[in-house]
């Protein structure tokens, strides 16, 4: 099993949870989240001070999937979080060691 | 606004029927207590007491409620919208606190240090606790007067319309002191400030005899020297450059020297917590600033009409003004700025709403926009004081702007209504254009020095008592949570 959690545009979101659910993903975590990365923050003047801000929002998503369906998983986000422009955001991959279904108990692949 | 009162009872109104020679040798504010009841002997000559026409009243009623809402909500609106999220209620409550402290003084001793007889620069105790503007008794209200001859208005009306103007004028000086400042020495603050520069500035600029008093020319030497002394110099202040604006922003610009720097002025990012709230302010005080500035003819008439235009296209050509140098010099044009640029227009017409006409305003709100855009930078850069809410960038520098302005845009020949050269036969005319300008700078001269002397000292005496600021510790939790223990938002 593996855990992807990828950083995205908040504005592709909608787009990402489509691709993931026709491609038979069963659920995802959202969070709103901050950050930087290569595309760096921006400026912001009020009147005479000007702010420099160096965290920009990102939407971070999280899907527990089959190992087999990693390459599906990948290649559904990378095309719908895609707009070719810098900041489209990250995917990371890890390892899953174990998964709990709370109200049944169900364990492993059967949990997800 | 402006001026006042000679109290002229209606009752005394009689006065005209015996003896007028008589009457006028009285001081005005004696008028209500020396006047005796109209004797009922009135002769068939006898003129009747003029009464407040009831458009009149009704009129400066709505515009009193109009200038109080500039203050809560509008100001407190527009300035907690400016503050981090963590100090937003300790704005909303210092705006919200100091209206109603400096309305309560206003009731007990400042309308009778402003407004009654004293001397040039303060006046007397005669209307302490608002003593004798009602006879219960006798159901009789006294009477203020107005800037037209025989139209009195009743003085209570002038007494809640002008407690409105020194209460915002307190509430401005917040906002340079904003989220550092101890709420206990914000009260002590402005009971000082209000009683030693609020109450003298504006007796000094806008208490006289009235114009019903000036009924022979060998009295008019008489009448002027008891009016305040910028009033005697003949200085114009239609609704408050010098006694509201510039004496709030440079006492604001006084504190935040006192009060020092917010801790990581500078280095952290203040911005604005909601715009939203700033522009819902800013468009509040516009409507507001209609009762203040028109209100300020005291009348249903002419003159506030004017004053009415232009409040309104000053600040528009304000907001246009400063909106096109924002985007011309840093960029984009921004709500901040738009909302800024309104704030300018109003102070800057403030002075010369009645008191300029149509192309004065245009003139005035063109030129106000950028110049106060470079008071919130250039300027504030080169004070080096933390000034959080750019009181002085704006309300002072825009302030003497239009103080400075009025002197010139009030002559006939540029189209201003000139003003009374004698009251004895309200005949109207216009002062040559520098030695006006020049009596509206010694004005400016004397408001900024007088406020700044009696900050300096209020903020001392408030830091003696209680300290200005609140520990560091207070600063960074925010003094919503530190000074009032409540937090403006649950998310």
């Amino acid at each position: 099993m593996k855990l992807v959690t990828a950083i995205i545009k908040p504005f592709k979101l909608d787009e990402v949870r489509e691709a993931l659910s026709a491609i038979g993903v069963q659920g995802i975590t959202v969070t709103e989240v901050k950050g930087f990365g290569r595309q760096k923050g921006h400026t912001e003047l009020y009147r005479g001070a000007e702010y420099v801000v160096d965290f920009l929002p990102k939407v971070k998503i999280e899907a527990a999937i089959k190992s087999e369906m990693l390459d599906s998983v990948i290649e559904a986000i990378e095309k719908s979080a895609n707009t070719g422009k810098i900041g489209d955001g990250k995917i990371f991959v890890f390892e899953l060691e174990q998964v709990y279904r709370i109200r049944t108990g169900e364990t492993g692949a059967d949990a997800l | 606004m402006k001026r006042l009162l000679t109290l002229l009872a209606l009752f005394s109104a009689l006065s005209v029927v015996a003896a007028p020679a008589i009457a006028q040798d009285k001081p005005a504010a004696e008028a209500p207590a020396a006047a005796a009841p109209a004797p009922a002997t009135a002769t068939a000559t006898a003129v009747p007491a003029p009464t407040p026409n009831k458009g009149d009243t009704a009129w400066m009623l709505a515009s009193t409620a109009l200038v109080l809402l500039m203050s809560v909500p509008a100001l407190a609106l527009f300035y907690g919208g400016l503050v981090r999220s963590k100090n937003m209620l300790s704005m909303l409550m210092q705006v919200f606190v100091t209206f109603s402290l400096i309305t309560v003084l206003w009731c007990i001793y400042g309308y009778s240090l402003a407004f009654t007889e004293g001397n040039a620069f303060l006046g007397g105790f005669d209307r302490l606790f608002l003593n004798g503007t009602f006879d219960a008794m006798k159901g009789e209200f006294a009477m203020g007067a107005t800037f037209s001859k025989a139209t009195p208005m009743y003085e209570l009306v002038f007494v809640a319309f002008q407690a409105t103007f020194a209460a915002i004028t307190c509430c401005l000086i917040l906002g340079a002191v904003a989220e550092r400042m101890k709420f206990s020495a914000v009260l002590i603050f402005m009971v000082l400030w209000f009683t030693f520069s609020y109450a003298p500035i504006a007796h000094m600029v806008w208490f006289w005899m009235g114009p019903d008093a000036y009924t022979d020319p060998k009295l008019v030497e008489a009448l002027n020297a008891k009016a305040g002394l910028l009033w005697q110099w003949g200085a114009l202040d239609f609704a408050g450059g010098t006694v509201v604006h510039i004496n709030a922003g440079v006492a604001g610009l006084v504190g935040a020297y006192m009060v020092g720097k917010r801790i990581g002025y500078g280095k952290e990012a203040m911005s604005p917590h909601n715009l939203t709230m700033t522009m819902i302010g800013a468009a509040m005080l516009w409507f507001g600033w209609f009762g203040f500035n028109a209100g300020s003819a005291l009348e249903a008439n002419g003159a506030a009409a004017l004053a009415f235009m232009n409040t309104f296209l000053a600040t528009a050509c304000a907001v246009l003004s400063w909106m096109f140098a924002e985007w011309m010099f840093k960029g984009k044009p921004s709500m901040l700025g738009a909302a800024s640029g309104a704030v300018a227009g109003l102070v800057a017409i403030t002075p010369a709403a009645g008191n300029v006409g149509i192309a004065g305003a245009f003139a005035i709100g063109l030129i106000v926009g950028p110049l106060c855009l470079w008071g919130v930078n250039g300027l504030k850069k080169m004070l080096g004081a933390d000034d959080a809410l750019d009181v002085f960038g704006v309300h002072a520098v825009g302030g003497i702007f239009g103080a400075l302005m009025t002197g010139i845009f009030n002559s006939q020949s540029l189209g201003g209504p000139g003003l009374v050269t004698d009251w004895v036969t309200a005949k109207v005319g216009s002062n040559p254009i520098l030695d006006q300008l020049w009596i509206q700078a010694q004005a400016v001269g004397v408001t900024v020095i007088w406020t700044a002397v009696v900050a300096f000292i209020a903020f001392k005496i408030a830091d003696i008592i209680v300290g200005l600021r609140v520990t560091e510790e207070s600063e960074r939790e925010g003094l919503d949570i530190t000074e009032h223990g409540e937090s403006a938002y649950h998310m």
